[in-house]
């Protein structure tokens, strides 16, 4: 069973490494997608092709991208800060829901308000909908230490349910009653002219609000990880939460500030799928697109840093861009989160062989030291 | 409520609890050797969709077939397991981030949705199906005959292997072997307990039997397939082996508990009792799980019961 490999700690990872090891890990993942590619009947450099030309250089193609890339930089961001303490919130998903339910609130209920005023407002407002929503799943790994990866998981479902039966199944203040169609055929209210956040133009593509407010924030947590009590203290306590218990910080708040700061985070990113894109609370949609745990591979490929967070949000973008532009019989529909995977296989594993070093294993302590109970079957 | 329906909520409570058995045995056996994989709804997945594209596309007698599709789905649990144990035991990659990756690589939007596509076997009703058996010619038995006598296979194959499972960790030498890697590797390993070894071993059948899980949809549940049908089971499986304290009985009774969960819904559906939106109890198995954890990890159940002590650190022998 055991394979003739060892795996050794690096003392000293030279520095090519650091380059060759992420393009090569990328390479890697290309060739073994490319090779499922062939054995399912389709051509990978035409498929590749094909993805490149939705992703980057078709009409309108980095428009789209962009679109995509702006939820997944706050989903992102969200999984990476959180992730960096090695709390593990799994819950951007409905963080992100309950943000789109709390700024189409937001912005249905001020929507009189001046322009600017009614963009701040939903921005809170979807930010303090994932806080609490993110509270949940904090207070009890705080308080009760319940493992938070699979509470926060398990209420992405509950948010998800609720988002249907806002719109589905109640005739709730987010649903539109006021024509015969809608209420056969249910929908959002279309929020009003003033809740629209402007893009700005650039060339022939647009930036979305969003996507600027997901940057800034972006060099904000780097900063305060990198360059505050506050990160010192959080770094310390993802890599020996021993040491920071012993060196007296108080983990309990530590969890629940980080936790409600990535539940808001997410939060923003619904926030921005009502003001950016949709301009409607729409269960469907936010739910077939998974930007919540697509952000989780975002944030593991950035290993946690939040401008890499920027960079792999365009990235990842694109290949969600492409998979939606070709879906159709000739374009397999699991290739993204297959990449994904891939990817996220080949990146991980590569950033370890980096660090460590494998050799042949040579020396016989393991078949010496087996004794006669014959185990190893 | 009238007895009819309480008796209809459970014996359909036993459907949709066996998946949850099934992927929660492997997921047990996987962490008591210190392992801890998140990817259990893409290994279920995987499972549910390679053993329906066996039962579409083999033309045999269901006999011949459906042996052959369980086949298929533990093969691809391994195979999916296999993926995670590599990374985690011999690279030494983060266990919760590699388990992570695996749901999304095999997962909703990944491999499993792109085979179903590929084969072509999305939508369309199934031609084999495991049906109920008679056993004993004992179904009409008021109460015990739909719940213990008519059953299909699966469900009784669960039962048999809720009892190997116990006998193994307890009753033998390889089940003692396995709780000491889980506890204290260093420990086992200087008793010349070969670590790497019951960790893959114990990680791959822990992925076949979550592809065992899957396939219980496909084959038997409701034979078709579309993508992500499995809907969530594979981490309430996960769950639940928290709440079961790592035991394998109280893991069968928790499934089953989760399977009344699951079957509210749908049961008062078909007759007609419609109090408390759909959407409630859809959510209900996971508003549950959040609560059953919260009530797991409260002082009275925080003495630690089970917890294997290694679960989700790597082990090598130089750095302990």
């Amino acid at each position: 069973m055991t394979l003739p490999v060892r795996v050794e700690r690096r003392l000293d990872a030279p520095k090519w490494l650091k380059v060759v090891v992420p393009v090569a890990s990328l390479v890697l993942a290309a060739i073994i997608a490319g090779i499922l590619l062939l054995a399912t009947g389709h051509n990978p450099l035409s498929t590749y092709h094909q993805m490149y030309s939705a992703a980057i250089t078709a009409d309108g193609a980095l428009s789209a991208t962009l679109v995509y890339a702006t939820p997944l930089l706050f989903t992102g961001l969200c999984a990476a800060f959180a992730f960096r303490m090695r709390t593990w919130n799994i819950g951007g998903e409905g963080q992100l829901y309950m943000g789109a339910v709390g700024a189409s609130a937001t912005g249905l209920v001020l929507g009189d308000w001046p322009r600017p005023l009614l963009i701040i407002a939903m921005v809170l407002g979807g930010a303090s909908a994932g806080m609490l929503w993110a509270a949940i799943p904090a207070l009890l790994r705080a308080y009760l230490r319940t493992n938070e990866i699979l509470t926060s998981l398990m209420l992405n479902y509950v948010a998800g349910f609720f988002m249907y039966y806002l719109i589905y199944d109640s005739d709730s203040y987010w649903r539109d009653l006021s024509t015969p169609s809608a209420l056969v055929f249910p929908t959002g209210k279309t929020l009003g002219p003033h809740a629209n956040w402007p893009g700005v133009a650039i060339g022939s593509f647009t930036l979305p609000m969003g996507f600027i407010l997901g940057t800034g924030l972006a060099v904000g947590l780097l900063l305060l990880i990198r360059s505050t009590r506050y990160g010192f203290e959080m770094r310390l306590m993802g890599d020996s939460p021993q040491a920071a218990r012993y060196s007296g910080i108080r983990t309990k708040r530590k969890i629940l500030s980080v936790m409600a700061i990535s539940g808001a985070i997410a939060g923003v990113a619904g926030s921005s799928q009502i003001g950016d894109f949709g301009h409607v609370l729409d269960p469907r949609g936010l739910q077939q697109a998974q930007y919540g745990y697509t952000g989780i591979v975002v944030a593991a490929l950035a290993l946690y840093n939040p401008l890499a967070v920027v960079l792999v949000s365009l990235f990842i973008g694109g290949l969600t861009n492409a998979g939606f532009a070709l879906e159709g019989p000739s374009f397999p529909t699991g290739l993204v989160g297959t990449m994904e995977g891939i990817i996220l296989f080949t990146v991980l594993g590569g950033e370890i062989l980096a660090r460590y070093r494998v050799s042949w294993r040579r020396d016989p302590v393991v078949a010496a030291a087996a004794p006669a109970t014959g185990v190893a079957s | 409520m009238n007895s009819n329906i309480v008796l209809a909520v459970v014996v359909s409570a036993i459907s949709f609890g066996t998946p949850l058995v099934l992927a929660g045995l492997g997921e047990l056996l996987a962490e008591r050797s210190g392992v801890l994989n998140l990817g259990v709804e893409g290994m279920m997945l995987m499972g549910a969709v390679c053993a329906f594209c066996a039962s579409q596309k083999l033309h045999w007698s269901s006999a011949l077939v459906l042996p052959l599709a369980v086949l298929a789905s533990l093969v691809a649990g391994a195979a999916m397991a296999l993926i995670h144990a590599f990374l985690t035991i011999t690279i030494r990659v983060n266990q919760i981030v590699s388990g992570l990756a695996l749901t999304i690589f095999a997962g909703i939007i990944g491999l499993s949705s792109y085979l179903g596509q590929v084969w072509n076997i999305g939508g369309v009703a199934g031609l084999h199906q495991f049906n109920q058996v008679n056993l004993f010619g004992l179904k009409n038995l008021p109460i015990l005959g739909p719940l213990i006598f008519n059953q299909d296979a699966f469900v009784y194959a669960s039962w048999v292997l809720v009892v190997l499972v116990l006998y193994y960790l307890y009753r033998t030498r390889l089940g003692l072997h396995l709780r000491a890697v889980g506890e204290n590797p260093a420990a086992a390993d200087a008793m010349g307990i070969n670590v790497t070894a019951y960790r893959y071993a114990h990680t791959v059948i822990g992925g076949a039997l979550a592809g065992l899980g899957g396939a219980y949809f496909t084959l038997a549940l409701a034979p078709i397939w579309t993508d992500g049908l499995t809907a969530g089971d594979g981490w309430i499986a996960i769950a639940l082996v928290i709440f079961a304290f790592w035991r394998p009985d109280l893991l069968v009774l928790g499934a089953y508990l989760f399977g009344i969960f699951s079957a509210l819904g749908p049961t008062l559906q078909t007759h007609h009792i419609t109090a408390l939106p759909s959407e409630f109890y859809s959510a209900l198995p996971f508003l549950m799980t959040v609560i059953a954890l919260a009530a797991a990890s409260t002082s009275w159940a925080n003495r630690r019961i089970g917890t294997p002590a290694s679960l989700g650190t790597p082990y090598s022998r130089e750095e302990g």
